[in-house]
């Protein structure tokens, strides 16, 4: 326990904005084919550096097979909430889950030159102790750390609903499950929360066999992924409200709630609409009278593509759909980043209004049939995928792995793990620094990005900007 | 005498200040209302929540003071209390998570909770007693009613006069931090007081002991 808190907690987002820069990212690396061990990667990103962009360091697992994908911290700035006390935990370990093999890494990262394995929690132990499996986003909050899970018991993750379980903030012991009633959800993947607002947001997936082997063609065609959203009185635990936005809009996935407490409002990411191949984002707000409600306000168009260039998948559909895979919001919660895997851009768009949302800039890399190069010259493997801001909002981050098998369905043949950053005009507008291109090892590749002192998808702040 | 009812307003102070008894919460209250207003019914519901929780504390031991014949033992007893509370809060740095699973809108339950939890009745607990103390044999079994009486009286006085100390504190914290410093004061000010909190309550806890051997 520190005398002091963190400096890296801030009491708002505005704060957040106005601290040092970040100095090292931590991107996970996960070998597809399990030969070698997942790692994680430490990533200098102080370009007064000798070594800025390169990585400086590499933590193998003892294991092999984890499958990393989403991670987070054990402490972030809702440490300073007023009311639960933990104002003097130390962002220091970083929680990695491995989504194949429901295994748990508590990293130390407090020199990330010298990153080393904490606590190791056994898969066992999550099975047991929680009865769900294949842990996934992780975010530090009231009662400790909550990950979701994408899975519940049995050896396909089918029995039973998968949920939220809570770990110790200071022990990493698994505390059991955070559901006391869970209502409509019976799918899960990821979550977020106002916590002066005492309300939990989560989102729907697919369950283990929708998604382990790869995408299930049948079950996207008959709408059977997740499409629903629900709200959670935190404290209570208790699901006050599902939304279904349609079956058609299959996976709904990354929940992004405004940063600043005060609003009650956020985005939802939905990979694709099945009747015409879009991608959407849908903005969720509380109405005047309580309930929740949503709309969407982004749509993106695939594009027509002859079926020759297509992997066999989308053959029959002669498109490219944009597979709106992950989203983003800037803790001024100005610019909604949105990751089209499939197409191969990263699209910028204003959202001070939310229900408005203004595109304002896009980038393109990558993609299915156009494989954009960097205008490094390097190659980018896949599509813009897991996408990080730095908290002053001028730096974002990306790299390019969905998950493996879906990776090789999508994009047949291709391989490789890169990690690029684009930087952002003063009045918005995206450009890729040519400079910046993080190629990782043989055999590996990338999935999320933590920057160091937290990013965008880390902190929940527990006081409005004023 | 005066040295204990100056104990009773400072230790309001003491608490007061401290973000862990819930200053933060009217800042945030204001902020998240976007009106001064919201800060005075945060502050009184966090001052009721804490009142009670001196009550739950001194009310029982103000009725003991009837046991005449046993208030060495009471006082004694009681600081050897607040000296175990200390040690347990010394020894066992975990937080309460009880207080994670209160709402927001539960200000007075979440005042109570913390109070309780960390042990602030107990720090009042040996400076009410040396207040509250009588000599042995100073009255007779016939006027116990009217002792208790009085004693319960004192119990909320002194339980007032705390709160309202502990609330003028916090209150001046928490205008302070919302109509001038701004919220980067919240972090600058907010130092580790665990160590500290968990050493007063066993300095009380001695002084009590001390002020019940020595009969004052």
């Amino acid at each position: 326990m520190a005398f002091r808190p963190d400096p890296t907690f801030h009491a708002t987002a505005q704060l957040a904005m106005q601290a040092p820069v970040e100095n090292y990212g931590f991107t996970v690396m996960l070998s597809p084919d399990g030969a070698q061990p997942d790692a994680l990667a430490v990533v200098d990103l102080n370009p007064d550096s000798d070594r800025y962009g390169t990585i400086v360091n590499t933590l193998a697992m003892p294991y092999t097979g984890d499958e990393f994908h989403h991670f987070g911290w054990n402490a972030c700035s809702s440490s300073l909430s007023p009311m639960s006390g933990h104002a003097f935990l130390e962002r220091r370990y970083l929680i990695v889950p491995g989504i194949r093999s429901s295994r748990i890494y508590v990293i130390d990262v407090k020199d990330p030159l010298d990153a080393k394995i904490h606590k190791i929690i056994e898969p066992e132990e999550v099975f047991e102790k929680t009865g769900y499996s294949r842990p996934h986003t992780v975010h530090c909050g009231p009662e400790g750390i909550y990950v979701s899970t994408l899975g519940g018991g049995g050896a396909d993750g089918t029995d039973g609903p998968p949920g939220v379980f809570i770990m110790d903030c200071e022990t990493f012991e698994i505390l059991g499950r955070y559901e006391m009633d869970r209502g409509k959800q019976d799918k899960h993947y990821d979550f977020w929360w106002n916590l002066p607002q005492n309300y939990m947001v989560s989102s729907e997936w697919g369950l283990p066999p929708q998604f382990e082997n790869g995408i299930v063609a049948e079950d996207l065609l008959a709408n059977r992924y997740g499409h629903s959203i629900h709200f959670w009185d935190l404290r209570r635990r208790k699901n006050i409200q599902t939304i279904d936005f349609g079956e058609n809009y299959q996976m709904a996935l990354e929940i992004r709630p405004a940063h600043d407490p005060k609003k009650s409002y956020g985005f939802c990411g939905v990979v694709v609409d099945t009747t015409n191949l879009q991608g959407a984002v849908f903005t969720w707000w509380r109405g005047d009278d309580g309930t929740w409600q949503s709309k969407k306000t982004i749509t993106i168009d695939p594009r027509p593509e002859a079926a020759d260039n297509l992997p066999p998948l989308l053959q029959g559909f002669e498109a490219v759909p944009p597979l709106v895979t992950d989203i983003d919001l800037s803790l001024d919660d100005k610019y909604l980043y949105v990751a089209c895997w499939g197409l191969g851009e990263m699209q910028q768009y204003d959202v001070s209004d939310p229900m408005n949302p203004a595109l304002t800039g896009r980038v393109e890399l990558g993609g299915i049939a156009r494989g954009t190069p960097h205008p490094g010259g390097g190659a980018f493997a896949f599509g813009p995928q897991m996408v990080e801001i730095s908290r002053d909002g001028k730096r974002v981050y990306w790299t390019n792995s969905l998950y493996s098998s879906w990776d090789n369905q999508f994009y047949p043949g291709q391989e490789g793990g890169q990690m690029v950053m684009a930087r952002v005009g003063d009045n918005g507008g995206l450009t890729l620094d040519p400079d910046f291109y993080v190629d990782f090892p043989k055999g590996y590749r990338a999935h999320q990005v933590r920057l160091e002192g937290g990013d965008c998808s880390t902190d929940s702040f527990c006081y409005p900007n004023v | 005498m005066t040295a204990l009812w100056g104990a009773v307003l400072l230790s309001g102070v003491y608490h007061g200040v401290n973000p862990g008894m819930g200053w933060p919460l009217a800042v945030s209250s204001s902020l998240m209302d976007g009106r001064g207003q919201a800060m005075v019914k945060a502050l009184a519901a966090l001052a009721a929540g804490h009142l009670l929780a001196m009550l739950a504390i001194l009310l029982p031991f103000s009725m003991m003071t009837v046991l005449l014949d046993w208030q060495t033992e009471i006082r004694v007893g009681a600081a050897a209390l607040v000296i175990a509370a200390g040690a347990y809060l010394l020894i066992s740095r975990r937080h309460p998570r009880i207080l994670a699973r209160v709402p927001p809108s539960r200000l007075v339950l979440w005042s109570f909770l913390a109070a309780m939890a960390h042990g602030a009745g107990l720090m009042l607990l040996p400076i009410y007693l040396g207040i509250s103390g009588t000599e042995p044999g100073e009255a007779g079994h016939a006027a116990a009613r009217e002792l208790m009486g009085r004693n319960i009286g004192s119990a909320f006085v002194v339980a007032l006069a705390h709160t309202a100390a502990m609330t003028v504190a916090g209150g001046v914290i928490a205008a302070g931090t919302y109509y001038y410093l701004g919220l980067s004061f919240l972090k600058r000010t907010w130092f580790n007081l665990d160590l500290v909190w968990a050493l007063s309550l066993i300095l009380v806890g001695f002084s009590g002991l001390y002020l019940a051997i020595s009969g004052h």
